[in-house]
């Protein structure tokens, strides 16, 4: 697993803003997203980030993979939903619109056909912004980021420490497992779910074991060179914030204001063409 | 409480980078869509009850974030704050247990597993689904089915898997007074 993280680095307008800002707009652009059921916002919000991930140079075929997965979580989720709630949408509209002449537990509505149709675009709307931000933040420059925008230099440590260990921690753990293999434990898919739950936590305990040692020997060092002494640090990765960071941070924070906006329009989060 | 001193803020990152790396790799599903059995409650729980609820917060959000993040699948923030909430209650209740100095015995064990399953049981159960359902807005039914599907899948592997390694871990650390001077 050379490249967990997918980062491409192909010079973009987007891959120029700092991760921190990336971050912030990431969260803003999925809670704008999250918050409204508004379709007009919501076919807005699948364009504009349809042409931010041209702007990002992102291609079609360095995501496709993910692309798929997600694809088949959707599915997936929009046919829990139907099977769970199949009038859902009717509730969220209040009418009851039966389609085709079918009727019965399962019947269509159109209300719950526009319900899954506003499901749907909420995923596309999010999906290239989460795909942009995937491919275009360098987990070490986000990390160093995270202390720009207020999070404790403490825990913008954590996470460059996780960044750090998590190739490590995933060696290690292979190579328990191929020696616990060695030794007939079978991990594989030969064995039965429960075995192989069982012969998981025999690998974690060396794992964990091992674990201690290396916190140990890590907050050693660094108490040594004198870790949370000062008030501030300085990171190797980090860049400082340019006018196109505060004005991408200042964009994003408009969608929030649009969405409780058309809230404030609709009477509600639903955009109801039914009444 | 424990102080979230350097060693706290290592073993933040170790645990989230362990939690990331059983999340990632290990993942069995279960049958219900999104829910997997994931071992790396276990250790989650493990770590809380160790170095506290901050670390048990900061991990779990941490290295849940970075297993939506490198899926690509769009980060599901009520999980993932869900994750860092199982940790914070864990680590709360059980403060008091003193794993690190090798005391666990039948009393810790039962701590810590009445502080997990209320841990799992509020924040997949109780949050979770209220946060799809304020967030996403989705069907009710459908998310208190998968919230209570995780719960329970949690809560046994927490059981088993959690349990396992505090005991050996207490175990091999001498305990107080376990040295005498000879006559």
């Amino acid at each position: 697993m050379t490249n967990l993280f997918n980062y491409i680095d192909r010079p973009s307008p987007i891959h120029r803003l700092t991760g921190a800002t990336k971050f912030v707009c990431l969260l803003l652009w999925s809670f704008a997203a999250m918050s409204t059921y508004d379709t007009r916002m919501l076919i807005g919000l699948v364009i504009v980030s349809m042409i931010l991930f041209t702007v990002g140079r992102i291609h079609l075929k360095d995501v496709s993979f993910m692309i798929g997965f997600t694809l088949v979580f959707l599915v997936i989720n929009s046919i829990a939903i139907y099977l769970f709630a199949p009038f859902h949408g009717t509730e969220i509209y209040g009418t009851k619109t039966y389609l085709w002449g079918l009727s019965g537990r399962f019947a269509p509505t159109a209300e719950q056909l526009f319900y899954h149709f506003n499901y749907i675009l909420k995923y596309l709307a999010t999906i290239p912004i989460v795909l942009l931000f995937v491919c275009t933040t360098n987990p070490s420059e986000f990390a160093a980021s995270l202390n720009k925008i207020g999070i404790k230099y403490s825990i913008a440590y954590s996470v460059a420490l996780a960044l750090r260990y998590i190739p490590d921690i995933q060696k290690q753990y292979h190579e328990i497992s191929q020696a616990g293999q060695a030794r007939d434990i079978e991990m594989t898919k030969k064995a039965s779910l429960i075995n192989r739950l069982k012969s998981a936590s025999g690998i974690l305990i060396p794992l964990i074991l091992s674990s201690m040692d290396r916190i140990e020997i890590i907050s050693n060092a660094m108490e040594l060179r004198g870790f949370g002494k000062e008030k501030k640090r300085t990171w190797y990765m980090g860049r400082p914030f340019t006018a196109t960071d505060i004005a991408a941070m200042i964009g994003c924070a408009m969608l929030i204001l649009l969405s409780a906006y058309l809230a404030h329009v609709n009477g509600g989060r639903y955009y109801n063409p039914f009444i | 409480m424990k102080k979230f001193g350097v060693k706290s803020i290592v073993a933040t990152g170790i645990g989230a980078a362990l939690f990331f790396v059983l999340g990632r790799f290990v993942a069995i599903p279960s049958g219900v869509p999104n829910t997997n059995i994931s071992i790396q409650y276990g250790v989650l729980a493990y770590i809380a009850a160790v170095f506290g609820p901050i670390a048990g917060l900061l991990a779990g959000i941490i290295g849940h974030f970075f297993i939506d993040f490198s899926y690509g699948w769009g980060v599901w923030w009520s999980w993932v704050i869900t994750s860092g909430f199982v940790g914070l209650v864990i680590g709360f209740l059980t403060a008091k247990l003193k794993i690190d100095e090798g005391e666990f015995g039948i009393s810790g064990i039962i701590r810590f597993n009445v502080a997990q399953i209320i841990g799992h049981l509020v924040g997949w159960g109780a949050l979770a689904p209220v946060l799809d359902i304020v967030m996403y807005g989705e069907p009710a039914n459908k998310v208190f089915i998968q919230g209570l599907v995780s719960a329970g899948v949690n809560i046994i592997t927490t059981a088993v898997i959690g349990t396992l390694l505090c005991v050996a871990y207490s175990s091999a650390i001498p305990k107080k007074g376990s040295l005498k001077e000879e006559e």
